[in-house]
């Protein structure tokens, strides 16, 4: 991966090209459960972006300094100390938006997008690169979430960011929510299908 | 990384980079805290507003919030206590639980709720119309299947009917448990009754749908997928509204219909 590359490439690459969900299969747990609507998935990506930008910045800056053989444990410190940071902050500030987002900033800590980034690119390269690549991820991870919870709010509770666009039947309008979009699992689905998608359009991605 | 490691040197990395973090994250907890502590209390007014049916998105929750009078009531003989042996501004009622003076330790027989320890005094959140109380708003807690859940009740005038309920804090399975804090849940509990005719307490959690017709007064639906936590609601409803709860305080207030400042 120490190929030459400007840093808008490293940006944008993570979207499309090499998108951490559809084609590392990162991060699936919290794409499932932060995607029923698109304020949390919005609240969660900002979040994931945030983490994954200064974990690796940190972990670049350091990254001649940390032993081979604890590597993983201090990057896991890095991030730990961080969704602390963020949890914290959301309390302080975003106070509803922490309550609805509960016990899944915390388990930022365990996304793997975060800790893949660590091992996969900020221990080699500088800090500004991994700065760089941790957004570009972020913006691939949040592209998907917000692709995701767009069809799941839509067509599960009739709205977008909370706003009603189809009135549902239990709110007297003629739209009959579909429930299977509003349980997680749908995610599945969906992500299923952007993965197809992506790879079609793409077909350097397919594996084999 | 390095090429060379000596032995020493993984230890005093971790050690560096572990003091550096641990004072990070101490920095962030204790600077944020008058701030969270603030949104959290804004957070209990909107419920207990919630709870009674007050909640109004469009205003501010200390406007509407100031017509409600906070008192906080001796549970075992249901009497208020006058606000200069204890404000209810700066009472803290979980803190009194487990303070030796303030709270005592339940037994297992009494402790329904299993919340091990219950303080000496509540606090009460009264709606009053001039002089008369419309709605009584009280404080409930119980264990449900992993964690202790908080909640509000309001209560109507009649000290028996339920006003409306909201759960604020848990740490129930999101989805099964967690569906305690579904409004629409929540919205079931309007209109049934805590006693039945002869004062004993008869609320009960059905499993599936509850009946309809007239024993459904006393009924509410059990959460589907959830029947500890359900357990766990049940038992601190019957907790709260027994002996050791506010049940004394139902019986003062009966006796004597107006409530004296």
């Amino acid at each position: 991966m120490a190929e030459a590359e400007t840093k808008t490439e490293l940006l944008f690459r993570s979207i499309f090209k090499r998108n951490p969900i559809a084609l590392l299969v990162l991060g699936i747990c919290s794409a499932l459960a932060t995607t029923g609507q698109m304020t949390t998935a919005f609240v969660m990506a900002i979040c994931v972006t945030l983490v994954v930008a200064f974990s690796s910045m940190a972990i670049s800056l350091v990254r001649n300094q940390i032993p081979g053989s604890v590597r993983i444990g201090l990057q896991i410190i890095v991030i730990a100390t961080l969704v602390i940071m963020v949890d914290q902050i959301l309390k302080a500030f975003f106070f509803d938006l922490s309550k609805q987002l509960s016990i899944y900033v915390g388990l930022i800590i365990t996304n793997c997008i975060v800790m893949g980034r660590a091992e996969g690119y900020a221990i080699a390269n500088p800090p500004v690169a991994s700065f760089v690549d941790g957004i570009g991820n972020g913006l691939g991870y949040g592209f998907i979430l917000m692709s995701v919870a767009f069809v799941r709010e839509l067509l599960g509770s009739g709205s977008v960011f909370g706003v009603e666009i189809l009135p549902l039947t239990t709110n007297g309008g003629w739209y009959v929510r579909n429930g299977l979009l509003i349980l997680p699992a749908s995610a599945f689905f969906l992500i299923a299908l952007i993965i197809w998608i992506l790879r079609t359009a793409d077909p350097s991605q397919q594996e084999d | 990384m390095a090429e060379e490691e000596s032995l020493a040197r993984p230890f005093y990395t971790v050690l560096i980079l572990a003091f550096v973090c641990s004072a990070l994250v101490a920095g962030a907890a204790v600077g944020l805290r008058p701030q969270q502590e603030a949104n959290r209390d804004i957070d209990r007014k909107k419920h207990i507003l919630y709870a009674a049916g007050l909640y109004d998105p469009a205003k501010s929750i200390p406007e509407m919030f100031a017509p409600i009078e906070t008192r906080v009531v001796e549970l075992a003989t249901g009497e208020f206590v006058p606000e200069d042996i204890i404000r209810p501004e700066t009472y803290r009622q979980l803190k009194a639980a487990l303070s030796e003076d303030m709270g005592r330790a339940l037994n297992k027989e009494e402790d329904l709720a299993r919340v091990r320890r219950l303080e000496k005094y509540s606090l009460v959140y009264l709606v009053k119309d001039g002089e008369e109380i419309r709605q009584i708003v009280l404080p409930v807690r119980g264990k449900g299947l992993w964690s202790t859940m908080y909640a509000y009740v309001a209560l109507d005038g009649d000290l028996t009917t339920i006003r409306g309920v909201s759960f604020y804090e848990h740490g129930e399975t999101p989805g099964l448990g967690g569906e305690v804090e579904n409004p629409r849940w929540q919205g079931k509990w309007h209109g049934k009754k805590l006693y039945n005719e002869q004062g004993g307490f008869s609320l009960k959690f059905a499993k599936g749908e509850a009946a309809t017709e007239a024993a459904g007064l006393h009924e509410i639906d059990g959460l589907s997928g959830a029947t500890l936590t359900t357990k766990g609601v049940d038992k601190l409803m019957e907790f709260w509204f027994g002996d050791h709860g506010f049940k004394p305080l139902f019986a003062r207030l009966k006796n004597s219909k107006t409530i004296k400042g």
